[in-house]
């Protein structure tokens, strides 16, 4: 359990890593692919059944694949994205230097956490559990991502769906 | 039983990580990604701590988050087509009209 825990975090870390240095974007999808499957696995060593299957039924498996048809109907018969030099090309060290800023102010918080992990239940985090949950006591949450769900398909229909289509 | 401060120690790396990825790149689907690993941490610290707490509650907030995540990345990927309709390259640097 807690060699799992280490190897997912591992691959975690190296696969971020990966999805922001990569030159192309593709790369960068298939190592977010890997890093959704590993952060499944944490879920799985958090009891959270229900959403290790979502993280990778509706992640890796629906929003990947919308980046993926962006990325490849936008790059047919252009070069890829970033080319040339940028014209903000400073970006890079105050970027780094305020990533280890954000990384010693959240360690701080990390290190003076008071976390003290009771037994859980043996049915806790169950996907039975869970459902009963969200359709009892969270009922009018799970109606409004429904309809938020609604707004975001309203707007990108508004934005994306034109009468002119050029190839 | 693996220490709560673990978990969040690793939902802080991948939150910097993608923090430092959303400045450093300028292509606009890889920043859409780096959002994506920061909503990520923020999903590992609410299971985390919804095992902690023994609540069930920040699992369904895991849920929550994950459909806001979706439509957030399906309306940002419509903008980066409508960009791209009209310039044919996807830079944020050059996209600054609304800077006045």
């Amino acid at each position: 359990m807690i060699g799992l825990f280490w190897i997912c975090t591992v691959v975690l870390i190296v696969t971020a890593i990966a999805v922001i240095g990569s030159k192309h974007p593709v790369h960068s999808v298939v190592a977010l692919i890997v890093n959704f499957a590993a952060l499944a696995v944490l879920f799985l060593t958090l009891n959270a059944e229900f959403l290790a299957m979502i993280q990778i039924i509706i992640y890796a498996g629906a929003i990947l694949v919308l980046f993926l048809f962006v990325i490849t109907l936008l790059t047919i018969g252009t070069q890829p994205i970033e080319v040339g030099p940028s014209r903000l090309s400073f970006q890079a060290v105050p970027s780094i230097v305020a990533g280890i800023a954000a990384l010693a102010l959240l360690a701080a918080g990390v290190r003076g956490a008071r976390t003290a992990a009771p037994a859980a239940p043996p049915d806790f985090g169950f996907v039975g559990t869970f459902g009963l949950q969200l359709l009892t006591t969270h009922l009018f949450a799970f109606e409004v991502t429904g309809f938020v769900l609604l707004i975001a398909v309203l707007g990108v229909i508004l934005m994306a769906a034109r009468k002119e289509v050029r190839f | 039983m693996i220490p709560t401060n673990d978990y969040l120690a690793a939902a802080a790396a991948l939150f910097v990580i993608g923090v430092i990825g959303f400045l450093m790149r300028r292509n606009p689907i890889t920043m859409l990604m780096a959002i994506e690993l920061m909503w990520n941490a923020g999903n590992l610290v609410f299971a985390a701590f919804a095992r902690n707490f023994v609540d069930m509650s920040g699992q369904i907030f895991v849920f929550i988050v994950i459909t806001v995540a979706a439509a957030e990345a399906a309306i940002a990927l419509a903008i980066v087509v409508m960009v791209f309709r009209r310039r044919r390259e996807v830079d944020v640097d050059d996209v600054s009209m609304l800077r006045g």
